[in-house]
């Protein structure tokens, strides 16, 4: 009794450890990805217009681009180390797809980004132009090709395909075409790339928005403004369009994880969409509802009366429900705003004159507006997969090792530490950053240099 | 004759791991020397080290990768051993990594709180790898006697690393910082001797494997040329900066190369005295193997892969070459 109790409670504390770690890291990479695009940008207008103002947002986006890269890095290393520390079930288990996946991610992306960050970051005037670009390139297209295979390994974790059991109760892969490119991995794929899009365009545009707050005359924040609202105002309904397509593959792969996204407690033909609730667990039923009648049935089966499976059909098998529904709540309804915001904003910006004072508020407290979306979603599609941690195949409570309770607590209380000085110094070195402004932030540079 | 794949694999993971010493260690050495240091010649050391430390730290990724794809039922076993010391170090690993970015861009008392974290990030680092180290070469046995035994190896190599960033920044700086490079080195040749040497008399002391296998004759013989290689190059650097000393004439790289000799020759000798084993007295690496499959897409990829991470890191550090100045920032 007293072990079953440790080993569920060391379970927890190996969850909520990874759990925070993941949730932290995710924030960076989500950032990340997409902002070496936009400095990508940034780099060839200068190259090809010549257009000095280019190369000054280059400057200070890469500084917040080498900040939260590090940021990324540090975690990341964190976590392929967790891995092991925190689930040696899951390399006994499946070690044969996720080393390879992980091996493959940091042969082809991980040293490509991590060299050429530093010719990108550190080397303008030593390589030609044209050098300097393409690393800007190579990074970030190592940033993508990294996400690439991490969302393979998840997604075959979601939905596994193309391995085959040897003969000791591991698993191998049969085909590693059909274990990357397996069911989810198409959706999981596009709905991250687009996420990190709008994270980034959103980042651009508010902490542009924060500049322009405070001085109104900075011709290049309302430049980069209009540069992440234009990239926001396409890849919000984008998003909207590939999230519905995304939950119609979960339907057909995880009916399970659809159930517990809508509270979906009983099966059934013309079931109701329940926009808010508090679903409530022990009773099996939700609490406060507010309900389209017929309208789940409709949006997942394109049809009124099609029947769709309910918590009931999974048992024991079904994820909680109450965070994987609110959580559902929380994206799609970020999304929804920011697609109002950037459509709006892409209205008000159209003609290039500088927008009301409320609207550059509004983008200024839409900053971080991807990061919640975002960490909302991986909380559906992470929770949703419970009690497994590779679909039919290992169960989390299996794949759990044999630290203590004590010693996982221990650490936990560091990382949590670790992590809010890191987000706290972080936030302010951001806000110090946009507040400036590109041009303050080149001459105290050149001050520097001239000082040395 | 088929590949021996898991010999293969334990080769590329010893490679792996030695280039991460080398190349993390002398950007960690450097770190651990920054109190040494007035504020402007702290500027120009992280300047020397910072186009390189991310591609450094990726070797340790490569490392712990190739453990967990090539040997799975070893990397749950040695990362769940070594939890505690691990967790030290990523926290050090991650203070250090954010210090880089932020003793630039913060200011006031944050820059000085980032600088100082830089130091002790480094500092921790290094002394939880030696920990690690120790508890691996035997066997994570427990117990206050072979935690004394960490402890000596945790100073062997923090001491191997101020020698690795110490002999960087001759070849990288110029000036009264080289200078002052130069006694740094002495120091750290110094420290590197003591660890060498206590290291060399503990590890037979603390684990009868690795005594059955230096102290057989007439192997042993032969075996002595690895401590004596060690020791003239040791002289060798010695030398090197008694005509630094003097203002005479000695190639910037050549200390940094001879301390690069030293740790592949005690890497060697490491490697020698775990071979078989990828736990020690526990598990073999044949034991410990992944399915060959995936073994085989690995290697694969890997043999693709690597000539070009080779080649752009050497682009890198011909882009970067020279003398390192503060102020190069973006």
């Amino acid at each position: 009794m007293d072990s079953a109790l440790a080993t569920s409670e060391a379970l927890l504390l190996a969850r909520a450890q990874f759990g925070l770690n993941i949730s932290f890291h995710i924030l960076f990479p989500a950032l990340t990805i997409a902002l070496a695009w936009v400095l990508v940008f940034f780099r060839a207008r200068h190259l090809r217009t010549g257009d000095s103002a280019w190369l000054e947002a280059y400057r200070l986006w890469a500084k917040v681009f080498a900040l939260s890269f590090a940021m990324g890095v540090v975690s990341g290393v964190v976590m392929s180390f967790q891995f092991g520390t925190n689930w040696p079930g899951f390399m006994n288990r499946v070690g044969n797809i996720a080393g390879p996946l992980l091996a493959f991610e940091v042969l082809t992306a991980f040293f490509l980004e991590a060299t050429f960050l530093g010719v990108m970051l550190f080397g303008m005037n030593r390589v030609p132009g044209w050098a300097h670009l393409a690393s800007t390139v190579l990074v970030a297209a190592g940033t993508t090709l990294s996400a690439f295979w991490i969302l393979a390994l998840n997604s075959w974790m979601q939905t596994p395909a193309g391995h085959v059991p040897a003969p000791d109760g591991q698993i191998v892969a049969g085909d590693w075409w059909a274990v990357i490119f397996n069911p989810s991995f198409p959706y999981r794929f596009t709905h991250m790339m687009l996420a990190s899009a709008l994270t980034a365009a959103f980042f651009l545009a508010g902490l542009s928005a924060w500049r322009l707050l405070k001085a109104a005359s900075d011709a290049l924040a309302l430049r980069t403004l209009r540069v992440g609202v234009a990239i926001a105002a396409v890849a919000a309904p984008l998003q909207a369009v590939v999230g519905d397509l995304h939950g119609l593959n979960t339907l057909e792969h995880q009916p399970a994880k659809i159930a517990a996204m809508e509270a979906i407690w009983e099966s059934g033909r013309g079931v109701p969409l329940v926009l808010f609730a508090l679903p409530n667990e022990a009773e099996r039923r939700n609490d406060y509802a507010i309900s389209i009648p017929k309208g789940a049935s409709w949006i997942l089966r394109h049809e009124a009366d099609a029947e769709l499976k309910g918590l009931d059909a999974f048992g024991a098998e079904a994820p909680p429900v109450a965070p994987v529904f609110i959580a559902f709540r929380v994206m799609v309804g970020m999304g929804a705003l920011m697609i109002a915001l950037a459509w709006y904003g892409a209205w008000r910006l159209r003609a290039g004159a500088l927008p009301p004072r409320w609207l550059l508020w509004a983008f200024a407290g839409f900053t971080f507006s991807g990061w919640i979306a975002t960490l909302a979603g991986w909380m559906v599609t992470e929770i949703g997969r419970q009690p497994w941690l590779v679909t039919g195949i290992l169960r989390t409570a299996e794949a759990a090792g044999p630290i203590s309770g004590a010693q996982l607590g221990a650490s936990l209380t560091g990382y949590a530490l670790t992590y809010a000085v890191l987000l706290a110094s972080y936030l302010v070195v951001l806000t110090h950053l946009a507040g400036k402004g590109a041009g303050a932030a080149a001459t105290a540079a050149a001050a520097r240099g001239a000082s040395a | 004759m088929t590949l021996d794949l898991p010999l293969v694999f334990a080769a590329l993971m010893g490679a792996a791991v030695l280039a991460y010493v080398v190349l993390d260690g002398y950007d960690l050495g450097v770190g651990m020397l920054m109190p040494a240091a007035s504020e402007s010649e702290q500027d120009v050391m992280v300047a020397s080290i910072g186009p390189f430390w991310d591609a450094n730290e990726t070797w340790l990724v490569l490392g712990v990768g190739l453990l967990l794809v090539a040997f799975p039922a070893a990397h749950g076993l040695v990362l769940t051993a070594l939890y505690l010391p691990v967790t030290v170090m990523l926290v050090g690993l991650m203070l250090r990594g954010v210090a880089f970015e932020l003793r630039v861009k913060a200011e006031g008392w944050h820059r000085e709180l980032w600088n100082w974290l830089f130091w002790f990030g480094s500092f921790v680092t290094a002394a939880a790898q030696g920990l690690m180290l120790a508890a691996y070469i035997t066997g994570f046995a427990p117990g206050a006697g072979y935690f004394l035994f960490g402890l000596i190896v945790a100073g062997g190599v923090c001491g191997g690393y101020v020698l690795l960033g110490a002999t960087w920044l001759i070849w990288r700086t110029e000036g009264a910082l080289r200078d002052k490079a130069v006694g740094w080195t002495r120091w750290g040749l110094a420290w590197v001797a003591l660890g060498i040497a206590l290291v060399s008399v503990a590890t037979p002391l603390a684990s009868a494997t690795v005594r059955g296998k230096w102290f057989d004759f007439p192997r042993t013989l032969g075996l002595m040329l690895l401590p004596l290689a060690c020791a003239a190059i040791w002289l060798w650097i010695w030398r090197l900066t008694t005509r630094l000393r003097r203002g005479g004439a000695v190639r910037d790289w050549q200390p940094f190369a001879g301390a690069v000799a030293i740790y592949a020759l005690a890497f060697a000798g490491l490697a020698y005295s775990l071979f078989p084993y990828v736990v020690m007295d526990r598990m073999t690496i044949w034991q410990a193997a992944a399915h060959p499959s995936s073994l085989k897409v690995v290697l694969a990829a890997a043999l693709l892969v690597l000539p070009f991470i080779i080649g752009y890191t050497a682009y890198s550090y011909r882009v970067f070459r020279g003398k390192a100045r503060a102020g190069l920032y973006h």
